[in-house]
């Protein structure tokens, strides 16, 4: 019985050895998906949450094509787009960090999503350090968050559906550090309506952005005549 | 009653002074138009500076902030300030002009109540004022809406930005207009008290001019001992409510409500301090004037 047991155990750890994928080879599998998609054009609806700014929810196109550029344009009219805002696209992030060491992280508590730590070997990179939350049964980034040298950091979270397939998310939550803002009323002229006298002065703080994506088309091919 | 107003307007548009203040505001809408048109994107660089390092201002973003609706309220921000000196130039001429001319007496000789003749003379101010707001309105907004096209509105206040919806700006352009109508009616009725006690229509309109200024400069200055105790009781404080159609409520996720207004109260609030002050002003006029001695 004993025997048995002892066997159970042997082959259990030989068979996690064999299929437990280290982090390297995670992380190529996951580049390897997002490879993919050589440029898509979406559609989504984006939503600004920022301590300052009062926005509608705004209709918009967003274009990517491999390996770094990304637009977000509002068709009609008038969204603020985060600086960074590249780094919502997977492929955007490998091809940031350009060659990287990578550092196995372990896994995050709770979700089980493996933790990788991506940092780049160049020094020019404005790219300090991104640390990926990967799913390792769907090889999906779930999560990420990108310091850089000269935006701070920006975090994502995205969201699967239809289009897991090739590493696209249907929802993509974008939270970046905004600065205070502050403008003479000399400038301005406000009114003084008394809503703003206890209001308190927005001050260095986290923004949001969340795209909901309605309908991509991959691979269609896209000029850079519309990234300028 | 039409008639005589329908005299009044007659010998208000007969003036070639009447049209020196449709003449500026020409003037300047077109100058801000040009500027703007061929340099607006340093501006907006400028309004932008301190947001750049958050958001991308592209030129695309730069392009489409510079719409017709901004450039009316860039215009709007600048005139309503002067516009009260150029009403006061009508108002402050209507009796003392008279007085001025020798003519007061003789058109008091007409079977007129002093009182009907006073309404009269205030209502041809008030019409004079209107079209002074509809020329405005023609070429602030109409002209601007056709050389920069339409597009979101972004306002900025000196706590933060908004951004209406393209679909809701035109109805609060109107209600902005529809106010601005009485606020400077106040300073009309203003001149009109003034012009009673002159002999020459300088003194009215300059001591117009004074008031204004000196009351806007004390309703812009942040001295918090005039905030609560002079501020609110300042008519020029209140003249600004017009932008108040523009800062809409938003939800707590900071989405902006389309057809909403941040502080609607805040505006009847100041609408009916304006309405009071003209009455004040003009009920004021008409009572001195019944007692006066006209010697002119």
């Amino acid at each position: 019985m004993i025997k048995s047991y002892v066997l159970i155990a042997v082959l259990m750890f030989f068979t996690t050895i064999a299929f437990s994928q280290t982090a390297e080879e995670l992380v190529a599998k996951v580049k390897e998906k997002s490879a993919k998609v050589k440029d898509y054009e979406a559609k989504g609806k984006m939503k600004t949450s920022v301590a300052y700014m009062k926005a509608p929810v705004a209709n918009v196109q967003v274009y990517y094509k491999s390996p770094d550029k990304l637009r977000i344009k509002n068709e009609t009219g008038v969204s603020f787009i985060p600086q960074g805002s590249v780094n919502i696209n997977m492929g955007s992030l490998f091809s940031n960090t350009g060659k990287f060491d990578i550092i196995d992280g372990g896994k995050e508590e709770g979700s089980g999503l493996r933790i990788i730590k991506l940092l780049p070997n160049d020094d020019k990179s404005d790219v300090v350090l991104s640390t990926i939350y990967i799913d390792e049964k769907t090889t999906l980034v779930r999560k990420a968050r990108t310091t850089t040298k000269e935006n701070g950091t920006f975090e994502l979270e995205l969201t699967y559906g239809k289009y897991a397939d090739w590493a696209l998310a249907d929802k993509v939550v974008f939270t970046f550090n905004t600065k205070d803002y502050k403008l003479p009323k000399g400038i301005t002229f406000d009114y003084d309506d008394g809503t703003q006298k206890n209001k308190p002065q927005p001050k260095d703080a986290k923004g949001k952005v969340e795209i909901d994506y309605s309908e991509y088309r991959i691979n269609k091919g896209l000029g850079d005549e519309v990234f300028k | 009653m039409w008639r005589l107003l329908q005299i009044e307007l007659y010998k208000i548009f007969k003036r070639p002074r009447t049209y020196i203040a449709f003449g500026a505001i020409a003037a300047i809408v077109v100058l801000i138009q040009l500027a703007l048109k061929f340099d607006g994107k340093s501006y907006v660089d400028l309004l932008f500076s301190n947001v750049k390092d958050t958001f991308d201002i592209s030129d695309d973003l730069k392009d489409k902030m510079l719409n017709g609706f901004l450039i009316s309220f860039v215009i709007l921000n600048t005139l309503l300030i002067q516009t009260p000196l150029l009403v006061a130039l009508v108002a402050g001429d209507s009796i003392a002009g008279e007085a001025n001319m020798g003519t007061l007496r003789l058109a008091l000789t007409r079977p007129v109540s002093r009182t009907q003749y006073m309404l009269v003379k205030f209502f041809a101010s008030v019409v004079y004022t209107i079209l002074l707001l509809v020329w405005m309105a023609l070429l602030a907004l109409f002209l601007s809406m056709l050389l920069f096209g339409t597009s979101d509105m972004v306002i900025l206040r000196s706590t933060g930005i908004e951004i209406i919806s393209e679909s809701d700006v035109l109805w609060r352009y109107f209600a902005a207009f529809g106010f601005a109508s009485v606020a400077l009616t106040t300073v009309a009725a203003l001149a009109f008290l003034l012009s009673v006690f002159a002999e020459n229509s300088i003194g009215p309109i300059i001591a117009t001019m004074s008031v204004v200024i000196v009351f806007t400069i004390l309703s812009e200055m942040n001295i918090p001992i005039y905030d609560q105790t002079v501020k609110p009781y300042l008519f020029t404080s209140h003249m600004v409510a017009w932008k108040g159609f523009f800062y809409v409520k938003a939800t707590a996720e900071g989405e902006t409500i389309k057809g909403s207004i941040e502080n609607l109260p805040a505006i009847m609030r100041s609408l009916s301090i304006l309405v009071i002050y003209t009455a004040l002003f003009a009920g004021s006029a008409i009572l001195i004037f019944r007692k006066k001695d006209i010697l002119s």
